[in-house]
């Protein structure tokens, strides 16, 4: 249970660092406050997975204990969520997979028999649901309009494509999480996202890569380069100065 | 980039029986996008509840220097306000 739940916080705290990064440099007035928004929404869904995973670990870790001690190999997010934001067409085409994945997640999760989990999911939907709708049509924008940022929207679907199967792939915790009426098998949200991701990406005219091979490890704590850099920075200041109050 | 597209007047409405006010004025390619990004920039600490946006280049407005002949009139003319009527206290206020 523990495991699951810094799965889900993991994924969102790292995403919505990620998304922060953005602060303050984003091509527009209007995208860096939207953008702002979500990483916090982001921020804010960790504080309740990492604040439940703290609880049920029974060791006195707070969700700030968990975000801010741990190392890269304790984290279980997905590999996906850690990748850089290079332009903001990987960084919205990063946020679109996520967000359709994220959205089907917490939906199913809604209707966990963990009353807790339910509880949580049944609070992110809503942002998630927003979340999707933004970046959806941010990629149907982008993909169907110039001929550079139609390319530039190619571009980085193939290069987090292999990130993809990830979400969908199913290990040991998941089947005792399903058996347990927690959480569904990931993989039983494959088709629902196959089609709706097909459909997003044939109104932004992307064509889908047909190589589906899967870069795993994350939600076994097998990171990129890229985490423990973005650690270093998200976590200095409880590293350098440990419980600094502000 | 912003510069292309479109500026929108923003207007939010904050609860229910309230008329929907001018908040201020955003950037955005089209009126969907409009919405989005005034609820993002406008509505992120519970202020709204229902948007509207018209582009600004939609809004015919007085002119500034007419501001005289179009207000100055109504200025001094203070039988147009209803002040020197006694109202009867079962009336309540008004």
């Amino acid at each position: 249970m523990f495991e699951f739940l810094l799965r889900m916080g993991d994924n969102t705290l790292v995403l919505g660092h990620r998304v922060s990064e953005w602060c303050g440099h984003s091509p527009v007035l209007e995208e860096d406050i939207a953008l702002a928004n979500i990483a916090l929404d982001l921020i804010g869904q960790t504080r309740m997975w990492l604040g439940l995973a703290g609880e049920v670990e029974g060791q006195g870790r707070d969700a700030d204990a968990l975000a801010f001690r741990r190392d890269a190999w304790e984290f279980r997010n997905l590999l996906l969520v850690e990748r850089p934001n290079r332009d903001f067409g990987h960084t919205l085409m990063r946020q679109f997979l996520f967000d359709l994945w994220h959205h089907e997640r917490l939906s199913d999760l809604c209707l966990s028999e963990d009353d807790r989990v339910a509880g949580i999911a049944a609070k992110c939907v809503k942002e998630a649901d927003y979340h999707l709708e933004r970046s959806k049509d941010l990629i149907i924008r982008l993909g169907d309009g110039s001929a550079e940022s139609h390319r530039k929207m190619q571009d980085a679907l193939e290069a987090l494509w292999p990130y993809v199967g990830e979400m969908f792939s199913d290990d040991a915790l998941d089947i005792e999480m399903a058996e347990a009426g927690i959480a569904p098998l990931p993989s039983s949200q494959r088709p629902r996202f196959d089609k709706a991701v097909n459909e997003t990406l044939a109104l932004a005219t992307i064509s889908r890569p047909e190589n589906d091979f899967a870069q795993l490890g994350g939600r076994s704590g097998t990171h990129t380069e890229d985490l423990g850099h973005m650690l270093a920075t998200m976590q200095f200041l409880q590293r350098a100065y440990p419980d600094a109050r502000w | 980039m912003a510069n292309d597209w479109p500026l929108w007047e923003i207007f939010i409405r904050g609860q229910h029986g309230l008329s929907h006010r001018h908040v201020g004025s955003l950037h955005a390619p089209d009126a969907e996008m409009a919405v989005l990004n005034a609820r993002d920039v406008y509505t992120r600490r519970n202020e709204g509840m229902s948007i509207w946006v018209v582009k600004s280049e939609d809004v015919t407005a007085s002119v500034p220097s007419r501001k005289g002949p179009m207000f100055d009139p109504s200025n001094d003319k203070t039988y147009r306000h209803p002040t020197f009527f006694d109202i009867p206290d079962e009336v309540g206020s008004m």
